[in-house]
């Protein structure tokens, strides 16, 4: 592999979007391991009622869910647009 | 608003509108399946349906993959039982799809072919590494396969009254026909048929539901809590022990990333840009099935009732059904029974798929012929492992009834997340990687989850009656899935392979770009089938030829 100019830029790339997936990655880590730990140490907090219905532990739970949901669409964004843009100025913008 | 305590439910009887609804849907994907056929004529067809699924197409496909009946009728049931515990269960199932998207997806798409050994072996020595890749692709399909049969042996001697070995036979038979004729064409269909389905039945159902307390989740929850405590709005006894959480919930989240029948959907779409679309659109479907899901758990509490529920099936799987019979009457339970057989066939159809192209693609073109085995040859044999495996799930299904098979469903994950989701990641990200440091990442991770699995409390007291187990957890992968990625990094240290490295230039290109170079003939190759592989994101017309 020649290490001309373009291989460089690639590598950046490259190194970019593993630095995105590693913050998304341990953001998805952070959010769930967080709820399970509120689950298992503060189970009063949980229950508690904000409304008649909805206890903080539904709510947080559903809120996950969204979240995980809305890092990939974060992740999707960006990866469509800059990355891949990024990307084809690469390949020479075929 | 009592719970009907002396519900009178027609399930465990012969349900006629459950059978016709069965027969359409058994009707519109053999026909699929016969179409889909015909245009099965070369391994890419039968394997990644020639790379010509659609992103929006795919994430519904991997939906479909993904939510088993287990998900649907399990969860639902806990949530009756138990209320919020079943949330948890939720989230653990889901969150494992943004680490999908953000570290697999696009990489698998770039580099493989049609199995995620493809990956791993891609720089290293074709032989050991696909041996092992293998192992683990056929332990996890294999107890995959036994959890859904058995259910499905279970589950429709409840809901259609049909005997147990007639249903798991029934089931073998259809899949067997999906896959050995259609291929991933006719399995993809069958997955999105069954994504649709399920997730309308489900949505209606919940319609139904929530009608009754005025389209307010709030008040169908407060109702529960008015009936049963405040406490079913609050953790219960599932999560007691932290670490324990823990583990499940990583092997949850990475196991997901080692499936083999999940990652072998990448190869169906054209490029990697589809292939990240497609995980964000099963990841919203999936996401939003297990939220109304957790509706259809309190609506079942509430207005079938417990003691109905429990009555009819301990482990409250039926409270679905049996919800779908109060609200809408015996023909929405044979609808709602229809799909959850229908769910069954097609997750079992996508594990016979993957363990199919591990038998064939990896063990047998690979391994044996050394990717000199001509395409007709390579076709047939994995018509014949797909034959093979489909009888095999058949006689598994019928040798485990009985037995509580349940535990299968998290040993398959931790499998996953310990035996494949270590190497195939260091493979991509770590240049250092060796064919060793591979091969000892992935037996380490199966025979280690195995063992700590056998040697937990699931089995030993669950299922031998032994007072105590040797090894705490239920769960091993909070133990194995670090364990893998050690045992990798050291072997790979201990043996360095300048081979392997000296190519992962050549790796991260083409992981990024897509293309590989021109000519990748420069590469000493063992004459990997990676060597001759087509050229698949820059133009996405893979072996159209």
């Amino acid at each position: 592999m020649s290490t001309n100019p373009n291989e460089e830029a690639l590598e950046a790339l490259a190194a970019a979007r593993w630095r995105v997936a590693g913050v998304l990655t341990v953001s998805t880590l952070v959010a769930y391991l967080g709820f399970i730990l509120l689950v298992a140490f503060n189970k009063p907090l949980m229950g508690q009622q904000i409304t008649p219905g909805l206890s903080v532990g539904i709510l947080l739970g559903a809120l996950v869910i969204v979240t995980a949901w809305a890092l990939t669409g974060i992740y999707m964004l960006w990866a469509n647009g800059k990355y891949d843009r990024a990307l084809h100025q690469l390949r020479g913008g075929k | 608003m009592n719970p009907a305590e002396t519900t009178t439910t027609q399930l465990g009887q012969p349900n006629a509108t459950a059978i016709l609804f069965f027969l359409i849907f058994v009707g519109i994907t053999l026909a699929i399946t016969y179409w889909a056929a015909r245009k099965t004529k070369t391994t890419s067809e039968f394997f990644a349906a020639g790379g010509g699924v659609s992103a929006a197409q795919n994430g519904f496909a991997l939906a479909g993959d993904y939510m088993s009946a287990a998900s649907f009728l399990g969860i639902a049931g806990l949530v009756a039982t138990s209320g919020f515990d079943g949330l948890i269960y939720s989230v653990g199932w889901l969150v494992g799809w943004p680490v999908v998207t953000f570290l697999i997806a696009e990489p698998l798409r770039n580099l493989g072919k049609y199995t995620f050994a493809d990956v791993v072996a891609y720089r290293l020595k074709q032989t050991p590494v696909r041996l092992s890749a293998a192992v683990g692709t056929l332990t996890v399909v294999s107890f995959y396969l036994i959890a859904q049969m058995v259910g499905a042996g279970n589950l429709i001697h409840l809901l259609f009254g049909l005997s147990y070995e007639t249903a798991v036979i029934i089931v073998g038979a259809v899949m067997i026909l999906y896959v050995l004729f259609g291929g991933m064409i006719a399995t993809t269909w069958v997955q999105i048929v069954k994504a649709v389905l399920l997730l309308a039945g489900a949505t209606g159902l919940a319609g139904m539901v929530l009608a009754k307390f005025g389209f307010s989740p709030l008040r169908l929850f407060n109702e529960a809590a008015t009936q049963y405590g405040a406490e079913v709005l609050a953790p219960g006894k599932l999560v007691n022990n932290p670490l324990e959480a823990i583990s499940l919930g990583v092997a949850l989240m990475f196991g997901t990333a080692g499936l083999p029948h999940i990652l072998m959907r990448f190869y169906t779409v054209p490029d990697a840009k589809a292939a990240r679309s497609s995980v964000f659109y099963a990841t919203g479907l999936i996401g939003y099935f297990y939220l109304v899901t957790f509706i259809l758990g309190f609506g079942a509490s509430v207005l079938v009732g417990r003691q109905a529920i429990t009555g009819v099936d301990k482990g409250g799987n039926m409270a679905a059904p049996m919800l779908a019979e109060v609200v809408g009457g015996t023909g929405f339970l044979g609808f709602i029974s229809a799909v959850a057989f229908a769910t069954i066939l097609a997750v079992v159809a996508g594990l016979t798929l993957s363990g199919a192209a591990a038998l064939s693609h990896d063990l047998w073109s690979s391994v044996v012929r050394k990717g000199q085995a001509p395409e007709a040859e390579q076709l047939k044999v994995a018509r014949l492992a797909s034959l093979f495996l489909g009888v095999l799930a058949i006689i598994l299904g019928v040798a485990f009834k009985g037995q509580n098979v349940a535990f299968m469903v998290g040993l398959a994950f931790a499998i996953a997340a310990s035996a494949n989701f270590p190497a195939l990641l260091l493979s991509m990200a770590w240049k250092k990687f060796t064919t060793y440091g591979a091969v000892a990442s992935m037996l380490t991770g199966a025979f280690s989850s195995v063992l700590f699995i056998f040697l937990s409390p699931t089995v030993q007291v669950d299922l031998l009656g032994n007072p105590e187990a040797l090894f705490p957890l239920r769960n091993p992968g909070v133990i194995t899935i670090p364990l893998a990625f050690i045992v990798g990094a050291v072997v790979s240290l201990l043996f360095p392979e300048h081979e392997s490295a000296a190519r992962f230039a050549e790796v991260k290109h083409r992981m990024h770009v897509g293309a590989p170079k021109p000519a990748p003939a420069a590469a000493p190759v063992a004459s990997t089938p990676g060597s001759g592989l087509p050229h698949p994101a820059a133009t996405g017309s893979e072996a159209k030829a």
